[in-house]
């Protein structure tokens, strides 16, 4: 059994179900991101176990015990937010000192933590200063030392970093995962940005619709996704609608051209229409790259720094793209000259649902 | 935050910019706005103070000591007894309507913001009831032959009293306070609050009372004006030691008193207001709760 576990959880607001058939069971001291677009059901499900929301079904525990009726302030569950809702009237050093004042901490133990959590956040001295005397990165870092002043057993962050700017996001990024290994405390993270989960978790949590599509490392959700939506939500991908050619051999047509899949082709990927999905780092120009191989007029070539993004038209309006390190040597073709792409057959992740892949000219995002 | 940027338009920006970033700051030095505000703002500010400048000549007419007028009201007991009587309602009527209104519209933002507009008509209904009506309703309420006789006894009257102008209060504290709790994010700092492990009471004590200081210093003040003038119900319920019967008395028995009177009240609400510009000032600058920055 996991330290923090979530059993059956459904959550309905009126006719609407927000979330769905959702269980995870996170270890001490893990880090999990939930990941998923705008009303996906991410930050229902953690204000459910921040006691914000109550479960319409399902159970929440934590270190084995029930917290699922439990009202907030006794869940001892630290939470962050979006908008770092600091209290106004108070300065940097009362609002750290908020939750152990409320367990009624004696003032010279309140101090003492007060400090060593400015320390930690890099704020030292800085205990008299009002919320609004600090950037939105500094009032951030508060907030994460206010919620860890409790030492509580979970920590939950509502989209954190939004708020703040790209560089600061990055910087306080990091910041947030070194303090949480050097406390070892379970927390639980919502976002929308792919980069900041798979960057920050242990595990990430995919969702869409109020249903978990996939949970699994970052390895896992990047270089094994389990559906089409999970395909398509993370990382950059080709999405492609294929036809099943040979099932046991694992042969299918992508717009007449047939390449092979790693594996045979089993239960509902039997079907005639299934979809496959390449991410562009894993093809190569030329014929080196595998033995799968389509080919195609060149029909757009763009420089992003550290790669080259080419687009290979497959017909149809269709096309794939392919990323390619940039080098000061590199030569390609010109555009509008016949090109053949190659890939190993394990880059092909051969997805169920052909019917509702993406277009076969987006390169999904 | 654009405020510490944008130039002040016209007189008011002017003013405004001056009692947020306080005397002596370079904001006054910006500009001064189009001259048609000015010629606006003398025109309106004419209409205010003339009056006011017709009264306090009035006031002084008395020979051969100009200012013999304040020192009678100044020397009568009844005044300073009358001010003093209904600054105690005054402040007991603050202190009730507070403790009514703050909750409830905290509530009504945070849990049930679909009954906002039935809150709003409920605390606009003084507008809609005379005073004289809800005077004589509360005494024939709590007269005699009813369960809980008030209306007997002076200490009964007084209750009556605080009792009718927490009911008139309700308008201008609602709003005031509805105003407050709308500039800042009061489910994210109750729910921040919560997630620390603070109860209710704790909550509104510590963390929306003391964001909600501007808010509740204007409300309380419109409130002391009101109960500082009100005439009807203080007459009706036999309060003749209030402020308003006095004033009215005097005015029918004295030449000059009651516009002294009416200037020296004027000057009261007048130093309160500035009161809550001067205490509102640091308040409204801390409540910026988020936002990049």
């Amino acid at each position: 059994m996991g330290f923090l576990e979530l059993s059956g959880i459904q959550k309905r607001f009126g006719d609407t179900v927000a979330v769905e058939d959702f269980n995870l069971s996170a270890d001490r001291g893990e880090f999990v991101s939930f990941l998923g677009p705008s009303g996906c059901g991410k930050t229902t499900t953690l204000r459910m176990i921040a006691g914000f929301e109550q479960p319409t079904a399902g159970s929440i525990v934590v270190d084995g015990k029930e917290i699922t009726r439990r009202p907030p302030n006794q869940r001892n569950v630290g939470m962050v937010f979006q908008a770092y809702a600091l209290f106004p009237n108070m300065t940097v050093a009362d609002n750290i000192g908020f939750g152990l004042k409320v367990r009624k901490r004696p003032a010279a133990a309140v101090r003492q933590r007060v400090d060593e959590l400015l320390d930690l956040i890099g704020l030292p001295g800085r205990g008299s200063r009002y919320p609004y005397q600090l950037s939105g990165g500094q009032q951030q870092r508060v907030a994460l030392a206010r919620a860890l002043a409790i030492e509580p057993q979970v920590l939950l962050l509502d989209e954190p970093l939004s708020a703040l700017d790209a560089k600061i996001r990055v910087a306080l990024r990091k910041e947030i995962r070194s303090i949480q290994r050097q406390l070892g405390i379970t927390t639980v993270y919502v976002t929308h940005d792919q980069e900041e989960a798979l960057s920050l978790s242990d595990r990430v949590v995919v969702m869409s619709d109020g249903r978990i599509e996939q949970i699994g490392t970052p390895a896992e959700i990047y270089n094994f996704p389990a559906t089409s939506f999970v395909a398509s939500f993370v990382g950059t991908l080709n999405l492609l609608p294929a036809q099943v050619v040979d099932a046991g051999a694992g042969r299918l047509a992508v717009y007449g051209q047939e390449i092979q899949a790693a594996k045979p082709l089993t239960g509902g990927l039997t079907n005639g229409q299934v979809s496959i999905a390449l991410r562009p780092e894993s093809m190569e120009l030329g014929e080196g790259g595998g033995s799968n191989r389509l080919r195609g007029p060149l029909e757009d070539v763009s420089f992003l720094g550290s790669i080259v993004r080419m687009r290979v038209g497959l017909g149809d309006g269709a096309s794939v793209s392919l990323d390619t390190f940039n080098d000061p040597h590199l030569t390609l073709p010109a555009v509008g000259e016949d090109v053949t792409v190659s890939f190993p057959r394990e880059a092909c992740l051969v997805l169920e649902g052909g019917t509702t892949a993406e277009p076969v000219d987006a390169l999904a995002v | 935050m654009s405020t510490g940027a944008q130039a002040p338009f016209g007189p008011l920006g002017v003013m405004r910019s001056w009692l947020r970033a306080g005397p002596g700051s370079g904001a006054r030095r910006r500009g001064f706005g189009p001259p048609w505000a000015w010629i606006i703002f003398l025109l309106g500010a004419l209409y205010f103070l003339v009056p006011l400048w017709a009264t306090f000549l009035h006031s002084i007419k008395t020979k051969p000591d100009p200012f013999l007028a304040y020192r009678q009201v100044f020397a009568d007991p009844k005044f300073l007894g009358g001010l003093g009587y209904s600054f105690v309602v005054g402040v007991l009527t603050i202190v009730i309507s507070l403790l009514i209104i703050v909750p409830t519209a905290y509530w009504v933002r945070l849990k049930v913001p679909r009954l906002r507009p039935v809150v709003e008509f409920v605390t606009l209904m003084p507008f809609v009831v005379p005073p004289v009506v809800l005077a004589f309703g509360l005494i024939r309420i709590y007269g005699g032959g009813s369960p809980i006789t008030l209306a007997s006894t002076d200490v009964g009257l007084n209750l009556l009293l605080v009792g009718a102008y927490t009911i008139l209060s309700f308008p201008y504290m609602y709003r005031a306070v509805d105003t407050g709790l709308a500039a800042i994010d009061v489910r994210t700092l109750t729910e921040a609050a919560q997630s620390l492990g603070s109860g209710w009471t704790r909550i509104l004590w510590r963390v929306i009372f003391p964001n909600l200081r501007t808010a509740l210093l204007s409300g309380a003040f419109l409130t002391m004006a009101i109960v500082i003038g009100e005439y009807t119900i203080a007459q009706i319920l036999a309060r003749n030691e209030a402020f308003g019967p006095y004033l009215s008395l005097l005015g029918r028995s004295q030449p000059y008193q009651p516009a002294a009177v009416s200037l020296i009240s004027f000057a009261l609400t007048w130093l309160a207001m500035g009161a809550i510009a001067f205490l509102g000032r640091g308040a409204r600058q801390r409540v910026q709760v988020a936002g990049a920055r």
